[in-house]
């Protein structure tokens, strides 16, 4: 199976990173953020960015699709 | 009328419709057993999404969630993360297994082991796995629905009763209409789920703290080490929550059903771009989370966390309001159910009685068996929540223990040629082994971390440094 192209690997680690690795940054109570405490607005926050990160991995993927058609 | 009727006409209204377009949902098409287990490969970006979601996004996960938020805090948060993150990996691993599933015809777990690996104790090891973790899957789901029904009807209809009930409808449509059914039920399961959850997200708090900000500044007054880990627990810290993390986003996609899910789709596209969006659904339990952690100050010291939201949400809202939620959690917990009997009927018929006791038959005569399986796995998990006992949630959590130790012989098997079949084999059986080990003992944690990523961890090494010790076939 064909592999997955580098720059589509590191976007889909970013939200890994974010998420799962980096937690003892930010597992914390404050700054509050609208009232919410910061580890549970971190996690909303890279929810709503996720989705960013693999529309890009996405066109990433897709123009590498094209490129290998078009070959 | 009484609060309670007003709540239970409301919940029956509202299953009785999710029965009615389950029962819609095939009519016309001729039921093979390519339409029933993977709706003929026709699904687009919705239909999938919503299957998906109605498998992954289960009562337990609500139920579980906020119950642990209250019981335990912080450690929860893991949930938000490993949903998003398993949707990330979802990206690498579904379009390529569906070009597989395309090219071979396969449409369950074991034929997917079978196709790449042409072992036959792999593919049967991993169908008994695969419904080993799922009788205890649908045995909570089903105790889900008794509980969510009885205390929404304000004990008007008992536990047993709306079981029994829930168990008829899931099977009489999972037997006429297959996946296409599961999918469009969940299209009214989704819809009620999102309005519950903001609706008690942000109620639950307004109406007891007068608002969300008020709430959590209340909580960090009365117990300021809840919110953060460990919580409060003893050693679910940070090198908990990223083994945890990392063990269930790999093994999202590797329940069997999720698995399945995924020859649904009609392309491979279709599958990348529910992967971007799919990470978007998690923010209704983020509502979730805020109304469990309001449950904490409200009715502190329940015995039984998974309890606490309903106890509130009871004390907090009008009855009609009431009914709704009941009605959307037992659909909530009749989705997967379905999709659960659907899945292991499918994996007893095609990949456990035709290759060990009728290697002749046709795949007409697979699908007339799957359905009256249907029936028989649909009273065995009857039988199990009604008289099952509590050890059963235990049996889940080794599950997932379970089912995530498929990870490399998938991943592996699809981007590696030289993965190899004694190799995985070993591999996954070594990893469930210490998984259940470790489990069985009280040794999770250990050393800090997740048993089962314990045992990912010593599965992919055997696995690969297996794979690279054997010669290659082709070489």
């Amino acid at each position: 199976m064909k592999m997955p192209s580098a720059r589509a690997l590191v976007l889909a680690l970013v939200p890994f990173v974010a998420m799962c690795f980096s937690v003892s940054l930010w597992d914390r109570v404050k700054p509050l953020v609208l009232g919410v405490p910061f580890n549970l607005f971190w996690l909303i926050l890279w929810i709503l960015l996720t989705p960013c990160c693999m529309w890009l991995a996405y066109r990433v993927e897709a123009g590498s699709d094209v490129r290998a058609t078009e070959q | 009328m009484s609060s309670g009727t007003v709540a239970l006409a409301l919940i029956i209204g509202i299953v009785a419709v999710g029965a009615v377009v389950g029962f819609l949902a095939g009519a016309h098409r001729k039921m093979d057993l390519e339409q029933w287990t993977v709706a003929g490969r026709g699904f687009g970006v919705v239909l999938v999404f919503l299957l998906m979601a109605g498998e992954v996004y289960t009562t337990f996960a609500f139920l579980g969630a906020s119950g642990w938020v209250y019981s335990r805090g912080g450690p929860t948060l893991y949930v938000l993360a490993y949903l998003t993150l398993g949707y990330v990996v979802s990206f690498f691993i579904l379009p390529p297994l569906w070009e597989a599933g395309r090219q071979y015809r396969l449409q369950t777990q074991p034929d997917f082991f079978k196709a790449r690996y042409g072992n036959k104790y792999l593919a049967g090891l991993v169908c008994v796995l695969g419904m080993l973790s799922f009788i205890p899957y649908v045995q909570l789901q089903l105790t889900g629905v008794g509980i969510i029904v009885s205390t929404a009807s304000f004990g008007s209809v008992g536990r047993v009763p709306a079981m029994s009930v829930a168990v008829v409808l899931l099977v009489a449509f999972v037997f006429a209409n297959g996946v296409r059914a599961v999918a469009w039920v969940s299209v009214i399961k989704d819809f009620l789920i999102l309005i519950s959850a903001v609706a008690i997200g942000i109620g639950i708090p307004l109406v007891h703290f007068g608002g969300i900000g008020p709430m959590f500044a209340a909580l960090i007054a009365a117990r300021p080490t809840h919110l953060t880990m460990p919580g409060a627990t003893a050693h679910l810290g940070h090198s908990w929550f990223i083994s945890t993390v990392m063990l269930t986003s790999l093994g999202l996609y590797m329940w069997p059903q999720n698995f399945a899910a995924t020859f649904t789709a009609k392309s491979a596209d279709t599958l990348r771009r529910n992967a971007v969006v799919m990470p978007l659904y998690t923010l209704t339990l983020a509502f979730i989370f805020f109304a469990g952690f309001a449950t904490v100050l409200i009715v502190p010291g329940l015995a039984n966390g998974d309890l606490a939201l309903l106890t509130v949400v009871r004390q907090s809202f009008p009855s009609w309001f009431l009914g709704i939620i009941g009605g959307a959690g037992a659909l909530s917990a009749m989705v997967p159910a379905s999709i659960f009997i659907l899945t292991g009927a499918t994996l007893f018929a095609k990949n456990l009685y035709r290759p060990l006791f009728a290697p002749a038959m046709t795949d007409e005569q697979v699908a007339r068996l799957a359905r009256s399986m249907v029936i028989v796995l649909g009273s065995i998990s009857l039988g199990l929540a009604i008289y099952g006992s509590s050890t059963l949630v235990s049996l889940l959590l080794t599950g997932y223990a379970g089912v995530t130790q498929f990870f490399p012989g998938v991943a592996l098997g699809l981007y590696w040629r030289r993965a190899a079949a004694p190799a995985v084999l070993a591999g996954m059986l070594i990893g469930v082994f210490t998984a259940v080990v470790l489990m069985s003992t009280d040794r999770d944690p250990v050393f800090g971390l997740n048993a089962g990523f314990v045992a990912l961890c010593v599965n992919v090494l055997i696995a690969v440094v297996g794979s690279m010790l054997i010669p290659p076939r082709d070489a």
